[in-house]
């Protein structure tokens, strides 16, 4: 094995992957299940009448219920924003944001996280049990959308009893979650943010998922999708296409600065095809590690959202449609060296923005970190979350925060 | 003006040594207004804007530094060019478009001018004179790019790439076609030339100047 692997890696895997199975039905989390008498209708065409939403809250709502922040997690995140992680033990996705004394303050906010639809935490998805046949749902699970996830998001709101959000926040796909809040609830979003993201996923990005995709798919052990009711994982696919995509993730600088052409373990090339490089290692664990916590299946379906997701086309064409009278004061956020989602991705959605007349904030962060910045310790993005947040809880008639 | 009660007090401003053409500016800006100001720097005329006279004020900036300022105040500010992205705001968006000290730095000072006027029912433009006799004595006597307070960058170093006098910014605005509503000289000491003074006085005395500019027709200008 490789440095980044503690000793005792190897015989936790088969730990986290028992624990991450137990997830996908009777989660560690607040759980609200909608029976078929409230299904959820979905682009696809057809209706989901078992949903099950797992979700985390952080602080307390305030007697008017006017202080709710809705976070929105990426492709392979979870409702686990700010607290460790049950299955890997890791810390929350978004703690360097989210907690008390945070930008995004838990002292003073109610913020609410869940599993997105089509995930494999808790919120219905592909590895869950489909009640009308006892086994998992795998490719019966219908195919589902950015704006399917919302929507059962907003079922989850409804439950809790929050009618407006104080703001929606989310990165990558996140973000593109927050796009489709402003767009399909005008009235029920009173700020968003939406970092390092796009209103419409690219053809390089669809080429990169279709990658991922066809690496589980060629896997024998996919077994056309019913790997869980046949007692395998295919593990080799999913780990190449997380490797894939974790590229897409870093930047140029970032691997250069992090590994060079360092070699593993070894002081010369072995001539072989094993992980000479510490770029080759690192890769392989990220692999690895990703294949242990999250279903195959539900990786297919989550990327398959966001490849669909194009906000424009739901509204003729013209992105400014889609905010046109919008209320909502917005603040984009995307990062220099971010290839994934450009910068031009976060001009397009201004611009659009400017033309609808919506108040508009747009920051570009200078980091090397590639697309992963907004997960990352960037205090440039603390300082604007904090002051935006600040901002639109005042203009909400929040009190305000405690100073610093 | 029916301002005067403002907060906006010129002198204490001047004696604050805070920058008085700002508060000449938001004193042109009706309270309540919907305004976009181009070339917002750290947020400054923005917060007076907000505070002072209670407007929905937005800001495009350049510089990274200036907009993560303005949004960590809690600001609307955009990190943008000028010089592009003007072109991607409706016609009518806002009762007033400013241009505070920036004009003469836009690679193109008449299309920005333009779009300010198809924009906003309203523009306000404040560039520093380059007709100010310093500059012109500067230029007479040592032959060389003047460098005052206003303009203290060389010329090898500066952003602003179109300075003009107030005779050259009145000559573009008449070729705009645009309604010069009101204009404001201020010498170097922050005061107001005198209004009832003609144009060539201004020209030598305001080192600053501001116009409250209009579109003479309800249409697109020209």
């Amino acid at each position: 094995m490789t440095s980044f692997v503690p000793q005792d890696a190897t015989s936790l895997l088969p730990n986290i992957e028992a624990k991450a199975r137990q997830e996908v039905n009777e989660p560690h989390s607040a759980v609200v299940r909608f029976g078929a008498d409230q299904p959820l209708r979905l682009d696809a065409g057809v209706a989901l009448p078992h949903l099950q939403i797992a979700y985390q809250t952080y602080g307390e709502p305030n007697a008017a219920r006017s202080n709710a922040i809705l976070v929105c997690h990426a492709l392979t995140g979870d409702q686990h924003a700010a607290n460790p992680n049950p299955v890997t033990g890791k810390p929350g996705w978004w703690e360097t944001l989210v907690g008390p004394g945070k930008p995004i303050d838990t002292e003073r906010f109610f913020v609410i996280s869940s599993n997105v639809l089509g995930g494999c935490m808790g919120t219905t998805g592909p590895a869950s049990l489909n009640p009308a046949t006892g086994r998992a749902y795998g490719l019966d699970m219908p195919v589902v959308t950015i704006r399917d996830m919302v929507n059962a998001q907003a079922m989850l709101l409804d439950h809790l009893g929050i009618e407006k959000l104080l703001c929606v926040a989310g990165g990558s796909m996140g973000g593109m979650q927050v796009l489709q809040w402003a767009a399909s609830y005008p009235e029920r979003v009173f700020s968003a943010l939406p970092i390092a993201t796009g209103a419409r996923h690219s053809a390089q990005n669809i080429a990169f998922h279709e990658v991922g995709r066809q690496a589980v798919m060629a896997d024998p052990d996919w077994r056309g999708g019913r790997y869980l009711a046949e007692g395998v994982t295919p593990h080799r696919g999913l780990a190449v296409a997380r490797m894939a995509a974790h590229i897409t993730y870093l930047s140029d600088q970032a691997l250069h600065r992090k590994f060079g052409r360092r070699l593993q373990d070894r002081a010369n090339p072995t001539f072989g095809f094993d992980a000479d490089f510490q770029v080759e290692s690192y890769l392989r664990h990220q692999g690895e590690s990703f294949v242990q916590r999250f279903d195959a299946n539900s990786y297919l379906y989550v990327t398959r959202a966001m490849d669909y997701f194009d906000l424009a086309e739901d509204y003729g064409g013209v992105l400014a449609n889609a905010f046109a009278g919008s209320k909502t004061r917005f603040c984009l956020v995307s990062f220099t060296s971010d290839w994934l989602f450009p910068t031009e991705d976060s001009r397009a959605i201004v611009h659009a923005l400017n033309a609808s007349g919506a108040s508009v904030s747009f920051a570009e962060i200078v980091s090397d970190k590639g697309h992963d910045a907004f997960l990352l310790e960037e205090p440039e993005l603390f300082a604007i979350t904090r002051g935006f947040l600040d901002s639109a809880a005042r203009a909400f008639g929040l009190p305000p925060g405690r100073e610093g | 003006m029916a301002v005067r009660e403002q907060v906006l007090d010129e002198s204490v401003v001047r004696s604050q040594g805070g920058r008085v053409d700002l508060v000449v500016v938001a004193e042109m800006v009706a309270p309540g207004s919907r305004v976009l100001d181009v070339g917002s720097g750290d947020g400054a005329l923005l917060e007076l804007l907000a505070t002072t006279r209670q407007c929905d004020a937005r800001g495009i900036e350049l510089s990274r530094e200036g907009v993560n300022a303005g949004v960590s105040r809690g600001l609307a500010v955009i990190q943008g060019d000028a010089d592009v992205d003007l072109a991607h705001y409706p016609d009518d968006a806002f009762d007033y478009v400013i241009l505070s000290q920036t004009l003469q730095a836009t690679r193109r000072p008449r299309w920005v001018l333009e779009q300010m006027l198809r924009i906003g029912r309203r523009a306000v433009v404040s560039f520093p004179n380059f007709g100010h006799w310093r500059s012109r004595l500067d230029l007479l006597v040592n032959g060389r790019m003047p460098l005052t307070e206003n303009m203290p960058v060389p010329w090898y170093d500066t952003p602003n790439i179109h300075f003009c006098t107030i005779r050259d910014f009145v000559e573009l605005v008449e070729i705009l076609d645009a309604r010069m509503e009101k204009a404001v000289a201020l010498d170097s000491s922050g005061h107001r030339v005198r209004v009832n003074m003609p144009w060539w006085v201004w020209n030598l005395l305001g080192e600053q100047a501001v116009f409250l500019l209009s579109r003479k027709n309800a249409g697109r200008p020209g």
